[in-house]
């Protein structure tokens, strides 16, 4: 134990490169998200297809995969990107995907009564997304978004497997170094749970905020 | 063109015109962003031949096959196990009694609250210095399974909790004692409704197999690596078990989808077609 608090410091650092990875990822998750979600409901028949063809790529394959073309691949196509900006453009690229699945239906979730009101108001396709529809469903979409911030941390975890020293990379790494399995991987587990049941805390906070009462 | 959720329908002829155009636009655009990637591959010279043939090398394919089969092998075994461990902590969770309800939330939430890789490296680095060393089948299928079993057992929960009350009732009318009621009443019910969810949990555990990329197992991901490696392929190689991944996956959510249609049209023509289902849970006694 005694060693584990003697470099509790390294643990703190991956901690931190955690919280970075999903706090970086998550928003590039969120606008991918967004513009895919938006294409796969718009009346354009091209756009439709091609972001759910995108949307099922991406939800079938593992992340890990997703990680290692994204890390190991992208230099290939003459495309050099420092390690962590890669695993954060890898998670922001999977997790878009399932941003576009709760956008999709947080818009369904809009009473239909809304959308024809808006409509009949005079608004245009994108007036009513942008002015009646888009508020209303990420409001509703508060507590699933922030289920997938929360999925994204933990996550993030495997850019251990690509190298970066992030909380899992550091246990694993404090392990090798004090071969001190138990307490290295307890502190991870409580720095995993300081992220989500913050993050789970919030969203609770923000959601009865922002709650549309019908 | 009417879509599903009604945010634009009929369209007239100017809108139809402007959406041509915007049809157009759009082919134009993707196919744009199409040949640019396909151009940028012939510069950075990744369409040569040379990287492309070892993929349909006999030898080498039946590598990566063989990986396959260890994948399917990991799914298939974590998700039986997780199913089981799964519906056991969660119907757990649902006991009344503390000394069981107690130890069973506290395994589900750990469980989905650390990331499996995480799980992954105390089996492969932590156990040994205990003494215990598993074989890596088990080093990369017990953690898979505690997770996604982990995320089952909410799903069962889930599923019980939204039984309508009424049932429980019944159960108890006729005199059927807790576990009665659950063994005969409840679980038929949950596991009819949670059929697609059975399915959905091979996917999981499929996709998190991949993680045998981390402890060295010969998986489809950890083969492909080989492979990439051996043939200095590596973009090739993965596009490649992407493709196989995503082909197997989707196959199965498209089962996971047939199985779930089917029971939506009986529901609400056999059960009460003037009163939705809002009223028969408000109702119920609680």
């Amino acid at each position: 134990m005694s060693v584990l608090f003697a470099h509790l410091g390294e643990l703190l650092t991956g901690l931190l490169t955690t919280l970075e990875l999903a706090v970086l990822s998550f928003p590039l998750a969120l606008v991918a998200g967004t513009v895919l979600g938006v294409c796969r409901v718009s009346p354009i028949g091209p756009l439709q297809s091609a972001a759910g063809f995108y949307v099922h790529c991406l939800r079938n394959s593992p992340l890990l995969l997703i990680l290692v073309m994204v890390v190991f691949g992208l230099p290939y196509l003459g495309a050099t990107i420092p390690l962590f900006g890669s695993v954060v453009l890898g998670l922001g690229l999977y997790f878009g995907a399932y941003v576009c699945e709760t956008v999709r239906s947080g818009i369904a979730g809009v009473p239909i009564g809304q959308i024809e009101a808006a409509r009949a108001l005079g608004l245009t396709f994108s007036g009513v997304l942008r002015q009646v529809v888009l508020p209303q469903a990420f409001r509703s979409m508060v507590q699933p978004l922030g289920t997938i911030f929360i999925n994204v941390s933990l996550a993030s975890a495997l850019g251990a497997a690509v190298g970066v020293q992030e909380l899992t990379g550091s246990a694993r790494q404090f392990n090798l170094d004090y071969a001190q399995p138990v307490p290295s991987f307890i502190a991870a587990v409580v720095g995993y749970l300081l992220i989500t049941l913050t993050a789970g805390q919030l969203t609770g906070v923000v959601e009865r905020k922002v709650r549309v009462r019908r | 063109m009417t879509s599903d959720t009604g945010l634009f329908d009929e369209l007239g002829p100017k809108a139809r015109k402007r959406l041509r155009i915007a049809t157009v636009v759009s082919v134009v655009v993707l196919i744009g962003l199409i040949a640019g990637a396909v151009a940028q591959l012939a510069h950075v010279q990744q369409l040569t031949a040379r990287l492309w043939e070892p993929l349909i090398q006999w030898p080498n394919l039946r590598y990566l096959l063989d990986g396959l089969l260890t994948t399917l092998e990991i799914g298939l075994v974590a998700a039986a196990l997780s199913l089981v461990f799964g519906t056991l902590s969660g119907l757990g969770r649902l006991s009344s009694h503390r000394w069981l309800s107690l130890p069973c939330a506290a395994a589900v939430e750990l469980f989905r609250a650390i990331p499996l890789i995480l799980l992954v490296y105390f089996f492969l680095i932590g156990l040994p210095t205990f003494g215990w060393s598993l074989p890596t089948f088990w080093v990369l299928t017990i953690p898979i399974v505690l997770h996604a079993g982990a995320v089952f057992a909410e799903i069962v929960r889930a599923g019980v909790n939204s039984l309508d009350r009424g049932q429980f009732d019944a159960a108890a009318a006729i005199g059927l004692r807790r576990g009665q009621t659950m063994r005969l009443v409840v679980l038929p019910q949950v596991f009819r409704a949670l059929r697609p969810a059975l399915v959905t949990q091979v996917i999981r555990t499929l996709k998190e197999s991949s993680l045998g990329y981390v402890v060295s197992y010969p998986e489809l991901l950890r083969n492909g690596q080989v492979i990439g490696e051996y043939n200095a392929n590596f973009l090739q190689t993965y596009a490649l078990t992407a493709v196989i991944y995503i082909v197997i996956n989707f196959g199965l959510s498209r089962i996971a989808d047939l199985l779930d249609r089917p029971r939506r049209p009986r529901r609400t023509t056999a059960a009460s077609p003037a009163v939705p289902t809002v009223p028969s849970e408000t109702l119920s006694l609680r």
